[in-house]
């Protein structure tokens, strides 16, 4: 951690998260990853939306925007398209990401952005004090839904997935090491990348429906995450009521940036050789 | 001749520490406690330097060295003094 405390506004710690909350987890996970491929923090930047999880770029020392709610993507998309050599990084909830933000991260991977998104999915809107979101599981309570949530969640890896995304994969806060390494291995990642950091919300989640503390949620991940690569071997009915966790998609596809570069270079050429004449130039009016 | 023995020492941040009781459940080998909330130290000697606690801590407040390496340049905030106050030092 010493090595990677450099990357923290320590003057702004310790952070506004609840005791247990693992927002801290995966943001000390996401240093990690930084400090190992020791990026320039000035090469690095990172935005985040509205919500518990859209605190963490304030403590962090890169060049960070805190947007509008669900517009992270829309605001990182501007950032990377303007200065595609820098390193863009989206925190985001998943209230933030899938609800309103759902639009932007579809069509951010869609183009195969290269934007490596962390959506911190706690299952439940905490900053507002746990309405249900779309990745509340069926049945679970919310201030929302005080009878039990009666809507299907989302399957955020394979939504993206559909999207277009290049790189998905999923860990949680239980394992910290395997969500280092992904993270890692996202960053690294040539087009859009999504992480989705399954945490704990002891606070609402966790209270509301009798799941105990911190630990037990932490108990709670262990016992239901199954590495992808150990569920090739397992029953299907062994698997109910489980969620994949390790690399879910790796799929290198041509990226949007790069694809545009291509595209104004190519016809920088075509016009700088331009000699005069009618029909060419009336493909360059406006 | 067996080789010696790693040991490892911790370095804790009480003031960032929330005792939420995630490092102290998930250490293999019992080497830490609540006390007053906060996290102590109570068996640094069974310390295996699994980093677990550091991995895991949602707050930045445990950190664990080996006893012996040399320390990597950077600013720790364990001697940081915490008297000035956060504003101050914004600018």
């Amino acid at each position: 951690m010493s090595e990677s405390m450099k990357y923290f506004r320590e003057q702004r710690l310790p952070h506004i998260w609840c005791p247990g909350c693992g927002h801290g987890t995966v943001t000390g996970a996401l240093v990690r990853a930084i400090a190992r491929l020791n990026l320039d923090r000035s090469n690095v930047v990172v935005v985040s939306g509205i919500g518990c999880s859209s605190r963490a770029p304030g403590y962090l020392d890169f060049d960070t925007l805190h947007t509008t709610h669900g517009r992270a993507l829309a605001f990182a998309t501007g950032v990377k398209h303007s200065r595609p050599n820098l390193k863009v990084i989206v925190m985001t909830g998943d209230g933030d990401c899938t609800a309103i933000g759902g639009n932007h991260f579809i069509h951010a991977a869609r183009r195969n952005i290269d934007i490596t998104t962390i959506v911190m999915n706690n299952n439940i809107y905490g900053m507002t004090s746990g309405q249900f979101s779309p990745m509340t599981p069926k049945g679970m309570i919310g201030t929302t839904a005080p009878y039990g949530n009666s809507e299907r969640s989302f399957d955020l890896a394979n939504l993206a997935i559909a999207a277009g995304a290049t790189y998905v994969a999923r860990a949680t806060a239980y394992h910290a090491t395997l969500l280092e390494d992904l993270i890692e291995k996202a960053l690294l990642n040539k087009g859009f990348s999504v992480v989705e950091a399954v945490t704990q919300c002891p606070t609402y989640l966790g209270r509301r429906n009798k799941l105990g503390t911190a630990v037990d949620m932490l108990n709670w991940f262990k016992e239901s995450a199954v590495n992808i690569k150990a569920a090739k071997a397992m029953a299907p009915e062994k698997l109910e009521g489980k969620f994949m966790i390790g690399e879910l998609y790796n799929k290198p596809d041509s990226e949007f940036t790069a694809d545009y570069d291509q595209l104004v270079a190519q016809l920088q050429r075509k016009f700088d050789n331009f000699q005069g004449g009618v029909r060419e130039c009336a493909q360059n009016s406006d | 001749m067996s080789e010696q023995k790693k040991t490892f020492e911790h370095v804790i941040r009480e003031r960032w520490c929330k005792g939420c009781n995630i490092c102290v459940a998930f250490c293999p080998k019992q080497v830490l406690a609540l006390k007053n909330g906060k996290v102590t130290v109570v068996q640094p000697n069974l310390c295996i330097g699994c980093r677990l606690c550091e991995l895991r801590c949602p707050d930045f407040a445990i950190e664990v060295h080996e006893r012996g390496k040399p320390e990597s340049v950077g600013i720790d905030a364990a001697h940081r003094d915490y008297g000035i106050s956060p504003e101050a030092e914004h600018d």
